[in-house]
């Protein structure tokens, strides 16, 4: 039978995404990682101790939690937001930086790297980082860092060094280049633990099979609720981890309409934006072929998103695919819609959403009011605002600077 | 004959060893960069590597992150690359050029189109960082098809049972990155890369060239003595970003090219 489920093939390929774009340093490193993390998943002492894990440290299962009041607000369908903000640490992020971990210390790796955008994976690895006395060492871009402040200071309470970007425009994309270079210098002792389901093989299949319990809850937290499937899913962009972790175990539901929403920044029409997947063209970045914002030389464009965790200029090669084939549908929202988004659901559910996942909102906003009362749709609240509080104050003032 | 391998035959016949240099194309700008690559020849340089600047690259120190950037922000794209090639080529039919650098501006540009145009314009072999031999079927085939040769690196962690693979398909030459990290940084030590040239002609006949690390006459010599060629790169790109005008990047880098091409020319006398 023919399955979503069954990418990539064995050169990590999603159709004509995904792959090993690396340098031949990091190929050996890549490819005993695949061979670990294929021995590791079917190895039940190894699952028992992730779902220990995920049970007692990280606080799964999380809720799915029937959102009454956004459900009045929109008039039509009957919403529920999978609580991932709830999380320990507040996002999606440690359910893959739990998973990447067990394994780094199968593999006897001494000391942990990542990139950080937002901050949320940065927390989340030096969180699991510390709790297996590993050297954590994250890489942040130097505007993501003037940003999230608080993440920072998180981070370096969590025992964890982070290492200034000033390459590009010090973002998320910069923080990936440097990690990568760290990585290809110190190929003995270093894990890389990629934070979302992009970069070569093995790492986009390894982020979504371990961001999938989002998805393997939800569907028996509904059917307990509701006893059946949902009708429709959807979630925020960046890289697409708490997308896919939702996605997957639905892909071969052909009644289950899944919309990923990616960041408009400023409208896709004014070039500044992180719309990979509308905006952009296939490339090559990061280990894998994907959609990428680049120019007309195919050089990379730097992207634009108020929220930090969704401004990267590629998209995971299997959002690609999922693109191509039409499983997906892919939409985007604005700044001022997700900003919109994240004021109602303060107002309305007493729960501050992350910024990035306010984009999911925002695609509710529009789309839930149209359809039926049975209609049932699941919405990835992959993270709390608390984060966002700066950025959400900044364009307060400016709102009323300009009133 | 490529050029490559007759560059490579006629040192052997010399009992030389080559010195192969690194510039960024476009860096700072396209009419320096031009002078640079048309006087390197004469400056001792037995085949050139082009960068072909990108956004991100991956692989590389701070050096030649710069050069991109400098490069790139004075207007240079993989056509005025293809473009530089062209002209080197109205008055050198000798110097093997190579073009170094990230898949993606070639993928943007287009396969076929790239390998049609680097033919025209007289490229002699290529050096894609982040095209590893699994993907041997996107671009490295076609364009050893067309006749152009395709260089790989390989790494202190290539191991034995992965090096057949590697090479297989390689043409050129093969460039040792003698140790693992960025381009500009450390060195490898030269009982590393004894054993590790040792390794190498264990697997194959092309040439070995040697590069990472290497800035001065003296280091290019003891590499001259061991393998087939030294490959210079960060060391120019820095006089480059040095320089405090046209003139001065010039003669910087070709001074310095005189000097490392007596070291590795002489080094077996």
């Amino acid at each position: 039978m023919s399955s979503f489920c069954n990418s990539p093939d064995t050169h990590g390929l999603f159709g004509d995404f995904g792959g090993q774009y690396v340098a031949e340093t990091l190929m050996p490193l890549i490819l005993e990682l695949g061979r670990e993390y294929e021995k590791a998943k079917d190895d039940p002492a190894f699952k028992e101790e992730l779902a220990y894990f995920q049970r007692d440290y990280v606080g799964r299962p999380s809720p799915l939690y029937f959102a009454e009041r956004l459900t009045e607000h929109c008039g039509g369908a009957k919403i529920y937001l999978k609580r991932e903000e709830l999380n320990h640490t507040g996002a999606h992020k440690i359910n893959n930086c739990i998973g990447q971990i067990l394994l780094a210390r199968r593999m006897g790796k001494k000391r942990i790297i990542a990139e950080t955008g937002a901050g949320m994976h940065g927390v989340a690895t030096a969180t699991v980082a510390a709790r297996f006395g590993l050297q954590c060492v994250i890489y942040m871009g130097t505007t993501d860092i003037h940003r999230q402040q608080a993440n920072v200071f998180r981070m370096k309470l969590l025992g964890a060094e982070v290492r200034p970007v000033v390459a590009g425009t010090g973002t998320l994309k910069d923080a990936m280049n440097e990690a990568l270079r760290d990585w290809v210098t110190n190929v003995n002792d270093t894990y890389y633990l990629i934070g979302t389901v992009a970069g070569p093989h093995p790492y986009p299949a390894m982020v979504r099979d371990f961001q999938a319990v989002i998805g393997k809850e939800t569907r028996e937290q509904l059917q307990a609720q509701e006893g059946r499937l949902p009708d429709s899913l959807v979630a925020c962009i960046g890289g697409g981890s708490n997308a896919l972790g939702l996605f997957h175990p639905f892909l071969d539901d052909a009644s289950v309409k899944i919309i990923g929403v990616e960041a408009a920044g400023h409208g896709i029409d004014s070039g500044e934006h992180a719309a990979s997947l509308q905006g952009g063209t296939p490339g090559v970045l990061h280990g894998n072929r994907t959609y990428l914002l680049q120019d007309d030389d195919g050089q990379i464009v730097d992207a634009h998103s108020i929220s930090a965790g969704l401004d990267y200029p590629g998209i995971g090669p299997e959002h690609a695919w999922l693109h191509d084939i039409g499983r997906v549908e892919y939409t985007s929202a604005k700044d001022d819609e997700a900003l919109a988004a994240f004021h109602l659901c303060c107002k309305l559910e007493g729960i501050i959403p992350a910024l990035e996942s306010a984009h999911a909102l925002a695609e509710v906003f529009k789309r839930a009011p149209q359809l039926p009362k049975d209609h049932l749709m699941v919405v990835n609240l992959s993270g709390r605002g608390d984060k966002d509080m700066q950025t959400v104050m900044h364009h307060f003032e400016q709102q009323e600077q300009s009133v | 004959m490529s050029r490559i391998q007759a560059c490579f035959a006629e040192l052997k016949q010399q009992n030389r060893a080559a010195l192969v240099t690194f510039v960024t194309a476009g860096d700072p700008d396209y009419a320096t960069a031009m002078r640079i690559f048309k006087g390197l020849p004469a400056a001792g340089a037995d085949v050139i590597e082009l960068g072909m600047p990108f956004t991100d690259p991956m692989a590389d120190g701070p050096a030649i992150q710069l050069a991109n950037i400098r490069s790139l922000k004075n207007g240079q794209t993989l056509a005025k690359t293809l473009q530089m090639v062209a002209e080197f080529r109205q008055d050198n039919q000798h110097t093997p050029v190579v073009l170094m650098g990230y898949f993606n501006p070639i993928h943007h540009y287009g396969v076929p189109r790239f390998i049609a145009d680097a033919k025209a314009a007289g490229v002699d072999g290529l050096i894609i960082v982040d095209l590893p031999p699994e993907h041997n079927n996107v671009f490295c085939d076609p364009a050893q098809a067309a006749g152009l040769d395709f260089i790989r690196l390989t790494t202190p962690t290539t191991d034995d049972l992965r090096l057949p693979t590697v090479l297989n398909n390689s043409s050129g030459f093969v460039y040792y990155v003698s140790v693992a990290g960025v381009t500009g940084t450390g060195s490898a030590t030269m009982e590393h890369i004894e054993e590790a040239v040792a390794r190498l002609r264990r697997h194959t006949e092309l040439p070995v060239c040697i590069g990472f690390g290497i800035r001065t006459p003296e280091h290019a010599a003891n590499i001259a003595r061991l393998a087939d060629g030294a490959v210079v790169g960060s060391a120019f790109v820095d006089l480059v970003e040095k320089a405090s005008n046209a003139d001065e990047a010039v003669s910087g880098v070709l001074t310095l090219c005189r000097a490392i091409a007596d070291g590795v020319h002489y080094a077996r006398d």
